[in-house]
């Protein structure tokens, strides 16, 4: 073909169409060249230094089922590195705080800072849904960063409330009271919370109506203090103070309150007042084990209104 | 040289000048590039330039207060400059560095072209080095290229083993040299010869002089043309009044070869005696007759060239000369003051400086940060009062462990509980502590209230630092 090339001393391959459209010859620089056969290369080696094929049927050996390459590397294997790593720096804390009450926790400032960072994941996880991400609480649930407690606010009273739940309860007064004596009692806890103090009127009715049983003989639903420092209540809330248990609070909410009372079965449009107990003791799955319930013991006793 | 030197003695000297010019041509990056070395003004102010990297050899080894003087910690993330110690929260003033030699190159090269390429860059200067190294063992340009296409020989293999044992040599230094910055020399002079680095030191190593070796023995003007975006971006920096090594054309042209025998008073053509001594000595092989070219790094060695062949035929020097656009064609150069460039980057220049000057003076020894807390943003306790979280963030860039105070300050009284023991702050390390701030709802006077906090310390030479932080205490309505 050569000899009766029309296009002499032009690098064609030889093959005309329509007298002048022909097939050029021009092969890529010897630098892409070098560069194509190196990245083969790359893929072969690749090929055998790490995971990349498919096993085939029955060649599995029942875990992986690609070929692993020979230098065992799987991005799950560096995760599970990388996760014992973090382990590791946790174990020697963790082993710590094992061996120590809350109270020595919070009087070690290292130990503190571990136990709040770490347990932050663990109220989110657990706590926030209903206590709100900083304790803040949501209607109906109550706000653990201030100092208002229906069960005490102490670290062993924190770690009871978690660990075993609560479950308030408070009688349906409607069937119970009469329409003037609930709408007494509703003014007098307004007062209460006003900061008023009460009248006397409002006391008298308070105790005469059995009040007192569960809110204490002060309104602040203390029944008694130890000598320890600790106070016996049942979870019925302090009324003298300007926090509500439910709310937005107000009349209408303790009216509310008062006429269905809190977790009364049988009836509809009564309060829910109820933690779930939190321990896995027992084995419960997705619980918590008394490490983590110490250390969110902790954490919500330093959200600001621990005592 | 006197004007009355005879033409027949010009051009016995110019004979070995013209049997060399058959060689020199512009070369288009398919060939070595073997520049002529030739001595000359320009060349040793190429020198002293690039003496200016015995530093990056050198100042590893500075000593400052019983350390290295400069030290990039990276590990440690601590930056030490002489009696400073930088963290990365001062990284700021890098930017302004970086913003400082960037404009610093703006200006250079508006005002004098690529001076950079020509005398400092490190690829002119190790290419300088290479081929040096190159001339003293193969010889000139005419016996290298002799030397490239003779056949293989026992005399060729050992200068080639030599020679490229001397690169892999001083791109072993210069990494070496490199690392140094970075993990200490006497460090490293302990550790890397026994194996005791880590790959990340063996890595730079073995990267830097695999990179100089490649780049500066062989890529050589080859990174200049096609590597460098910095000569792409020339082109936008010069103007007619950039001073770079020009070639008079009105002088020189029309060129040709000198006749023997021609007199001063007959010559008949321009200056130029078409001697390629210009192209021969130029490292990246460019032809400067044809005026100002991407190839073109400035570096002068053109006009030294052109000057010894002036001086040799007795005539003027500065038919190649450093001037502008503008002042060979025969027009007024403004003086740099009316150059709105100059004062643009001028005040740049300022500004970076005094940003950096201003960081340097006023490293804070202590830091304070103050996080308030979002949710809830406030709390109301059962006495009535409001009550705010704030997590504190206390940087302790001191080279000791500090016990930090924190205080707040307002308007108001206030109740700070938290703050009562202070901060055990460890040195070059960010430590947290949490604070609450209660406020009586009585003295609550806005939604957002003004909050100081000030964290002071005692430095163990018994001055007293303090770092303030602005907050907000936030209420309901009052």
């Amino acid at each position: 073909m050569a000899e009766n090339n029309p296009f002499p001393g032009e690098n064609n391959t030889g093959h005309f169409w329509d007298g002048n459209l022909r097939e050029l010859n021009n092969p890529p620089p010897r630098w892409w060249m070098i560069a194509f056969w190196v990245s083969v290369a790359w893929w072969v080696l690749y090929a055998i230094l790490y995971p990349m094929w498919p096993a085939l049927p029955g060649m599995s050996d029942g875990k992986e089922d690609f070929t692993p390459g020979i230098l065992g590397w799987s991005s799950i294997k560096e995760y599970e590195q990388g996760m014992a790593q973090v382990q590791a720096v946790r174990a020697q804390y963790d082993e710590q705080i094992a061996g120590m009450s809350p109270d020595q926790i919070i009087a070690d400032p290292g130990l503190l800072q571990y136990t709040l960072a770490s347990s932050k994941v663990l109220f989110g996880d657990y706590c926030a849904g209903c206590h709100g991400s900083g304790g803040q609480g949501n209607p109906g649930y109550p706000v653990l960063a201030d100092d208002d407690w229906l069960y005490g606010g102490s670290l062993g009273k924190i770690t009871e409330s978690i660990t075993n739940g609560r479950k308030g309860a408070m009688t349906a007064h409607a069937a119970i009271l009469t329409d003037d004596e609930i709408d007494g009692l509703s003014q007098f806890v307004v007062e209460l919370a006003d900061g008023g103090g009460g009248s006397e009127a409002g006391w008298a009715l308070y105790n005469e109506k059995g009040c007192n049983a569960c809110h204490g003989v002060k309104g602040d639903g203390v029944l008694a203090e130890l000598p320890n420092g600790e106070v016996v209540t049942v979870g019925a809330a302090n009324l003298t103070d300007s926090i509500w248990r439910f709310r937005p609070g107000g009349y209408e909410s303790a009216k509310h309150t008062i006429k269905y009372g809190v977790n009364q079965p049988g009836v509809d449009e009564t309060r829910d007042a109820v933690m779930p107990a939190f321990s896995n003791v027992g084995q419960l799955e997705g619980k918590l084990t008394p490490q983590q319930i110490k250390m969110l013991t902790v954490y919500v006793h330093q959200l600001g209104g621990g005592q | 040289m006197s004007e009355s030197t005879s033409g027949g003695a010009q051009s016995v000297g110019m004979d070995e000048i013209y049997a060399e010019a058959e060689q020199w041509h512009v070369n288009t990056g398919n060939e070595t590039i073997h520049a002529k070395r030739i001595p000359g003004r320009w060349r040793t102010i190429k020198w002293l330039a690039a003496s200016v990297w015995l530093i990056f050899f050198l100042g590893p080894y500075l000593r400052w207060d019983g350390r290295q003087a400069v030290l990039f910690d990276i590990p440690n993330r601590q930056y030490h400059l002489f009696g400073v110690t930088v963290l990365p929260q001062d990284f700021w003033m890098l930017s302004l560095l970086l913003l400082f030699f960037a404009i610093l190159l703006a200006v250079a090269t508006a005002l004098a072209g690529r001076v950079y390429c020509g005398y400092f860059c490190f690829q002119t200067v190790w290419t300088d080095i290479f081929t040096l190294i190159e001339e003293k063992l193969e010889g000139s340009p005419a016996q290298r290229r002799k030397l490239a296409e003779s056949a293989l020989s026992a005399r060729k293999v050992r200068i080639k083993v030599v020679k490229h044992l001397a690169w892999v040599a001083i791109g072993f230094v210069t990494g070496f040299s490199f690392v140094a910055w970075f993990y200490g020399a006497d460090k490293l002079w302990q550790d890397f010869f026994v194996g005791g680095a880590n790959v990340a030191v063996y890595a730079s190593v073995v990267l830097f002089t695999v990179g100089t070796y490649v780049l500066a023995g062989w890529l050589r003007e080859q990174v200049c043309f096609w590597l460098c975006p910095y000569a792409r971006i020339q082109g936008v920096m010069l103007d007619r009044t950039t001073v770079v090594p020009t070639y008079d054309e009105q002088r020189g042209e029309p060129r040709g070869r000198m006749r023997k025998g021609e007199t001063q008073a007959a010559q008949s053509l321009g200056d130029c005696v078409d001697c390629n001594q210009c192209v021969a000595v130029c490292p990246t092989g460019v032809d400067i007759r044809n005026g100002q070219q991407e190839g073109c790094i400035t570096c002068g060695l053109c006009i030294d060239a052109c000057n010894a062949v002036m001086d040799k035929l007795g005539r003027p020097r500065g038919l190649i000369r450093y001037a502008s656009l503008d002042e060979m064609e025969g027009q007024s150069v403004p003086a740099l003051a009316a150059r709105p460039r100059v004062w643009v980057y001028g005040t740049i220049l300022v500004l970076a400086l005094s940003g950096i000057i201003y960081g340097l003076s006023s490293l804070a020894t202590i830091e304070l940060k103050v996080l308030h807390e979002r949710a809830p943003l406030f709390v109301q306790l059962s006495d009535g009062s409001i009550q705010n979280k704030y997590t504190l963030k206390v940087l302790n860039k001191s080279s000791e462990d500090l016990m930090v105070s924190v205080s707040v300050q307002s308007a108001v009284p206030v109740t700070v509980s938290g703050a009562e023991e202070p901060i055990a702050a460890r040195h070059g390390e960010v430590s947290p502590g949490i604070v609450f701030v209660k406020i009586d709802r009585t003295n609550l006077e806005a939604e957002n209230m003004p909050l100081t906090f000030v964290a002071t310390t005692t430095l163990p030479d018994g001055t007293e630092v303090e770092a303030i932080r602005e907050s907000a205490f936030f209420g309901p309505k009052p």
